[in-house]
């Protein structure tokens, strides 16, 4: 499979708004191994200038994995999700994400192409709050393996 | 922000403290439930092997979030990171027994930059491979 070049630049619906609340960033951190207390007391992340618990730095990805579902599904590239690989991951923050948030993201393809047998296609996602505020920008990249690699 | 780290207390070359994470099988499958990635590569070594990798590979996320860790435990504030991007250099494969994969994570301040940032680089390493590359952070310091 190789996926135009004439994608770059498609963007996708708002995700539906995404309720953040305590006990769901309470249990992402716990997944991922991290005791830190800004997490899951609410006085801890006060002292630290914060609203209300935050969320881990990589607690986005629940969003942008939403939001770039359309694209990984969009028939029109025609991705087959079974030979996909994560291969890059950036988040560029305004603010960290805490409890109470409401967030939506919007996805865009930002790059297609191609090396060494796979195709490398790279996504946008705009995370903000559903009032507009904007959160964090998400870039992936995802490589999507070319068969010929496995001969 | 609140990190406890003074940018005036920070040189180029400063480097932050090494860390070890194990990750398991268990630890995918919490992570894939938490984080709604349920591909199945992270969990069903049959599928993974059929699609030519050679195990059950970590998600790319848990790892990236663990190595964040010895940014965010440095800094003392999870929300003094302004930017923080990998690439996934080389897959985590976890075997099915009991210790699974070790994770090792170093980082160096390799900028101090304006408004008392410093950028941070990472180093991610799993069973000799080079996990993580060009893994950088930017930093709000006080």
């Amino acid at each position: 499979m190789t996926v135009s070049p004439e994608f770059v630049g498609r963007s996708y619906p708002p995700t539906a708004p995404y309720e953040v609340c305590r006990e769901k960033i309470r249990e992402f951190a716990d997944a991922i191994g991290d005791p830190n207390p800004a997490f899951r007391d609410p006085q801890s992340a006060r002292d630290l200038g914060h609203l209300d618990v935050i969320a881990p730095p990589t607690f986005p990805v629940i969003v942008s994995f939403l939001a770039t579902r359309g694209v990984i599904e969009d028939p029109d590239l025609g991705i087959d999700y079974s030979r996909v690989v994560h291969g890059e991951q950036r988040f560029s923050y305004t603010r960290p994400v805490r409890a109470g948030d409401r967030l939506v993201g919007v996805a865009s393809v930002t790059s297609v192409r191609r090396a060494a047998g796979n195709d490398l296609i790279s996504t946008g996602v705009e995370v903000s709050t559903a009032e507009g505020e904007p959160v964090v920008t998400v870039h992936s990249t995802i490589v999507v393996r070319g068969i010929a690699q496995e001969r | 922000m609140a990190a406890r780290i003074a940018y005036a207390d920070v040189e180029i070359g400063t480097e932050l403290p090494e860390r070890r994470f194990p990750i398991r099988r268990e630890d995918l499958i919490r992570y894939a439930g938490a984080s709604g990635d349920f591909n199945p590569i992270h969990w069903n070594e049959r599928f993974a092997t059929s699609v030519g990798l050679p195990d059950v590979i970590a998600h790319g996320m848990l790892t990236m979030a663990e190595a964040a860790r010895v940014i965010t435990d440095w800094a003392g504030d999870p929300g003094a990171l302004v930017d923080y991007g990998v690439r996934f250099a080389k897959p985590v494969v976890v075997p099915n027994d009991e210790h699974g994969a070790e994770l090792v994570v170093g980082g160096t301040v390799v900028d101090k930059l304006d408004r008392m940032r410093v950028a941070v680089d990472l180093t991610a390493r799993s069973g000799g491979d080079k996990v993580l590359a060009r893994a950088r952070a930017v930093v709000q310091l006080c």
